[in-house]
């Protein structure tokens, strides 16, 4: 039988994420390099932009409809996925590390029977086996991984796999199903929003600020520099546990571990919970009065000086650059 | 309502780790290990819900001996009595969900807390996968948790917002940060600890689906440059940021 990968694809409010097409682009790597073709399923009601697909990845697309399924289910969704993978039989079903994404992976695991590797930040061939790289303790140490199963799921660390286009953007090969009675025991009801935040863990820029930043009320000069950059708030565990922040903008060991293309750590002196959790950054500025803060010995460039005073240029300089 | 908690011994966050000879584990000397973060807020709410409707809580962990004081200090915070699953094998999420799901069900409770992810391996994997097996409804991440009869309503922190999870009994909840603070054990706590019962069950050989090959530490990286003291160096910061990283 021909051996196929399944690219498990995710929508939100109609559209499929970006996570997503770094999902089908390292599928389309795969399936290149095992000689194995790729499906890709994605479930929702209406959604806008599945023609995207097919700029990253050479598949067949099956879009799984129901008015209820908009939102995640993850009864609903579980069934839907391991009933048709379980008829198509894949070896590889790859998805996206994302709240949703890891939620649902270790579902159809039990349900398909299959090893997973969750948190992902590498797969690498070493002939058609599948060695993988997962960051543990945080990022602290990095643990290489191989599934023993028949059925292998590996869900992927969001923003480290490129989404790589094809050369060529491929045919647009669609299919629908409509999803009859979903098993909805459990589903959301509804989403709550944070209004006009955005998530550390997705965001490209992080501007964060520590115990330096002196008290909650200071925060605005690390949100005006975000804004600037329209770059996500984020915050040192101390910050958090004082209150002056929420928890959802904490980044850490006990927080969310990030790897955006820059991060500004500000007044943050860089306790090693707080490293593990975003050393990985491709590029790492640091803001902070004492010149031998260990953030420094993780830091690309680096101000050992007062925030106050330093912060408020910054964002001067970053709005002129901008107009 | 019997209620479970599950809960794991790791290394302290604030802990550095090396790697020990086998290049497959942390070598433990000088590490401090505890009860896992996400573990005590599963632990205070299943305290909180035992003292809103009654019953009582066990707290399960698996392991080697040196486990035995996270399940002491569960029990300080007030859970009624202990399970140590007791092995000395690393097994991966698969055999920890099953051994789990095996004592879940021989217990007969119906409502289980545990950590949204231990802080030493991180695959946050088990509370789904120990449902998944058992057949009960579970909602993963949350930030809250309310119980009304059999109907359980939670929320659980996604990208940039909750979701709001409605779902019923039998259900396993994982815990995030933000959903309470957890209680410090006191002194009559942890003196009546002591004398709470801890039940040992060995567990036998659990079949392992994800082999572990090696454990490394990532490649350090090289300190970068301190452009200057005051705002007289932001410039030259914005200018390596647009034209050398690119990444404004």
């Amino acid at each position: 039988m021909e051996k196929k990968i399944l690219a498990l694809l995710e929508q939100r409010e109609g559209k499929i994420k970006k996570s997503s097409f770094e999902t089908l682009a390292l599928a389309e790597h795969l399936a290149v390099s095992l000689e194995m073709t790729v499906d890709a399923a994605v479930i929702g009601d209406k959604i806008e932009n599945t023609s995207d697909v097919f700029s990253f990845c050479n598949c067949n697309l099956v879009h799984f409809t129901h008015a209820d399924l908009q939102l995640y289910s993850s009864s609903a969704y579980k069934k839907i996925v391991v009933e048709y993978a379980a008829k198509q039989g894949y070896e590889i079903i790859l998805l996206s590390n994302t709240s949703l994404g890891k939620d649902l992976a270790p579902r159809i695991a039990i349900g398909l029977n299959a090893g997973l590797v969750s948190d992902c930040t590498a797969l690498d061939l070493n002939g058609k086996e599948i060695i993988v790289t997962r960051p543990v303790y945080a990022g602290k140490a990095l643990q290489q991984v191989k599934l023993s199963s028949e059925v292998k799921i590996y869900s992927l660390r969001p923003n480290v796999f490129k989404a790589v286009l094809l050369e060529k953007k491929a045919e647009e090969k669609i299919s629908t199903v409509a999803v009859e009675n979903p098993d909805l025991t459990n589903r959301v009801k509804k989403i709550i929003r944070s209004e006009g935040k955005l998530d550390v863990a997705e965001a490209d820029i992080i501007v964060s600020g520590g115990r330096g930043v002196k008290g909650p009320e200071h925060f605005t000069l690390i949100e005006e520099l975000a804004q600037q950059l329209g770059a996500a708030v984020g915050a040192s565990r101390a910050v958090v546990d004082a209150g002056w922040r929420p928890h959802e903008e904490q980044v850490g060991q006990t927080g969310k571990t990030v790897s955006p293309s820059l991060y500004i750590a500000c007044g943050i002196s860089g306790a090693i919970q707080h490293l593990a959790g975003m050393s990985s950054s491709k590029y790492i500025v640091a803001i902070n009065k004492d010149k031998d803060a260990p953030i420094f010995t993780v830091a690309d460039y680096g101000i050992a000086g007062d925030l106050f005073e330093i912060l408020p240029v910054l964002t001067e300089e970053i709005k002129k650059l901008k107009s | 309502m019997k209620i479970a908690v599950c809960v794991s011994h790791v290394p302290d966050t604030a802990t550095r780790i090396k790697i020990a000879g086998d290049q497959k584990s942390i070598d433990p000397a000088g590490v401090s290990f505890v009860l896992n973060p996400y573990d005590e807020i599963a632990v205070e709410e299943a305290l909180k819900t035992k003292e809103k409707f009654g019953g009582e809580v066990v707290v399960v962990s698996i392991g080697g001996d040196q486990v035995k004081e996270t399940i002491r200090k569960s029990l300080a915070m007030g859970v009624d009595e202990g399970v140590h699953l007791k092995t000395d094998e690393a097994l991966d999420s698969f055999a920890v969900a099953q051994a789990l799901a095996d004592e879940i069900k021989s217990s007969g409770c119906e409502l289980v807390f545990m950590g949204k992810q231990s802080v030493d391996y991180d695959n946050g994997t088990v509370g789904q996968l120990t449902a998944e097996l058992l057949g009960y409804n579970s909602i993963a991440v949350c930030v809250t948790f309310q119980l009304e009869g059999t109907t359980v309503t939670a929320e659980r922190e996604i990208e940039g917002g909750k979701e709001v999870v409605e779902t019923s009994l039998p259900c396993i909840i994982t815990a995030q940060k933000g959903l309470n603070e957890p209680r410090y054990a006191s002194l009559k706590g942890i003196m009546t600890a002591k004398k709470k019962v801890i039940q040992e069950k060995l567990l036998g050989a659990k079949p392992v689906r994800v082999e572990n090959l090696l454990l490394k530490m990532p490649i350090a990286k090289n300190p970068g440059r301190i452009l200057g003291s005051d705002s007289s160096a932001v410039a030259e910061l914005v200018k390596l940021l647009h034209e050398e990283a690119k990444v404004i």
